[in-house]
């Protein structure tokens, strides 16, 4: 279990802009932090580097657990939920089919996709095709893996965007509960988070 | 291995739904065995010498069909992320996209390949070689054609790129399969071509999996 995270001197690079450099970050278990910065700054790359799938170009990334450092892949594998602009669903299947496909392959059971469902509002529309619902159901269905399937790591990168007001706060809700429970949060936003959080600035 | 088990249903049934993959593979090897006494004239004797070698031929192209799809949709939604997070090793995930690929699609299409071959004229004698070597050859395909499909991901027009990649590497199973059935029918030793075709789909299989890892790493980063 992840229980930290530490980012030590992070430079990335995509294509021949140099994103940012020098780029640290720690958190512990608990803890969220707002990451900010302009369009184009580099969020959603540091959360791609992270999640392991950006090489960075100088810099370490480093996974905690409660005593010892653990192997970044065996972390990312079992302990990081990324939440990306896009959703990862598929328009031609149901709504159940996919979150059901979510959750299992992160880890969790069928029980906990029921639950999630109804957490986030979302059993009427189970049955539906994902293509018929609306882009806020649809970021609400790809949320919905973060509670239904444990990770204490969550990356998320504007994850309040398509949201209305009522369903925003409850993800505020949600993830006080997951800070509550021993995760870090690491959002990517540009509207304040709804839950006390430090603010990390990419800044060129 | 569950997490697998899962893909490989999930994989399938990706495949099976819209627009139905395999009835689509199907639908165009039957049109296109229809077309061959078309283009080369009905006389039977023509038709019956080169049946068994064009059910290979129409195999292969039929088996780049629904390739495109493979790797492409899951980077464009953005679920090959979600996939790369998961319990599996990337390698372990597209070698059982290739598996899914050929359930769905290259065993189908195998049991079609007999058929349209004896319809064309080919000898009844033949039709068990046919069906073995189309099943083999046909997994050779579906690596090598996702590996083709994961070089292609995030190009435009990828369909077409597939094809010039994955054309050139079909030919040694075209060759191998092709030959043996050749030998078969003029009852020479067959054994040589069938073998050298698993040894090739053998490699393919072992080897395919590490190059689309890479390239979808690449892709996603």
């Amino acid at each position: 279990m992840i229980a930290r995270l530490v980012v030590e001197r992070l430079a990335v690079r995509r294509g021949e802009r140099l994103l940012f450099k020098d780029l640290s970050l720690e958190m512990a278990a608990g803890e969220a932090v707002a990451l900010t910065g302009a369009n184009g700054a580099g969020k959603t790359s540091f959360l791609r580097a992270i999640a392991g799938f950006i090489a960075p170009e100088a810099g370490t990334i480093m996974f905690r657990g409660d005593h010892a450092a653990l192997e970044p892949e065996d972390a990312r594998r079992s302990d990081v939920h990324l939440i990306g602009h896009l959703d990862g669903l598929k328009g031609g299947r149901t709504a159940r089919d996919e979150l059901g496909f979510q959750v299992l392959w992160t880890g969790g059971d069928e029980a906990a996709v029921l639950a999630a469902a109804e957490t986030l509002g979302l059993t009427r529309v189970l049955d539906l095709a994902v293509r018929q619902l609306s882009a806020g159901q649809r970021r609400r269905l790809a949320l919905a893996r973060l509670i239904a399937s444990p990770r204490p790591l969550w990356l998320l990168d504007e994850p309040l965007a398509p949201l209305d007001a009522q369903h925003r706060a409850l993800f505020g809700e949600l993830m006080a509960a997951h800070l509550a429970g021993g995760g870090l949060v690491l959002a990517a936003v540009h509207d304040p988070l709804p839950i006390p959080a430090r603010s990390l600035e990419i800044a060129a | 291995m569950k997490a697998l088990a899962l893909l490989f249903r999930r994989e399938l049934a990706l495949a099976w739904s819209g627009g139905g993959g395999p009835l689509l593979a199907l639908g165009f090897y039957a049109a296109i065995t229809t077309l061959v006494p078309l283009a080369v004239g009905p006389a039977p004797q023509r038709l019956a010498a080169i049946a068994a070698g064009f059910a290979w031929i129409a195999l292969a192209l039929a088996s780049l069909l629904s390739l495109e799809r493979m790797f492409e949709r899951d980077f464009e939604d953005g679920a090959l992320d979600l996939l790369m997070l998961g319990p599996a090793p990337i390698e372990a995930i597209a070698a059982v996209k290739c598996l899914a690929h050929w359930a769905a699609a290259g065993a189908p299409l195998a049991l079609a390949a007999p058929v349209a071959a004896i319809a064309l004229g080919a000898p009844m004698s033949l039709a068990p070689l046919i069906l073995l070597t189309a099943a083999i050859g046909g997994l050779a395909f579906a690596f090598v054609g996702g590996l083709g499909a994961a070089l292609a991901l995030g190009s435009r027009r990828g369909g077409l790129i597939i094809a010039v990649i994955v054309l050139p590497l079909i030919a040694p199973p075209v060759i191998f399969g092709g030959g043996a059935l050749d030998a078969f029918a003029a009852g020479l030793a067959w054994r040589t071509g069938l073998l050298l075709l698993v040894a090739y789909t053998l490699g393919a299989v072992a080897l395919a999996p590490f190059a689309m890892a890479a390239a979808c790493r690449n892709a996603a980063s």
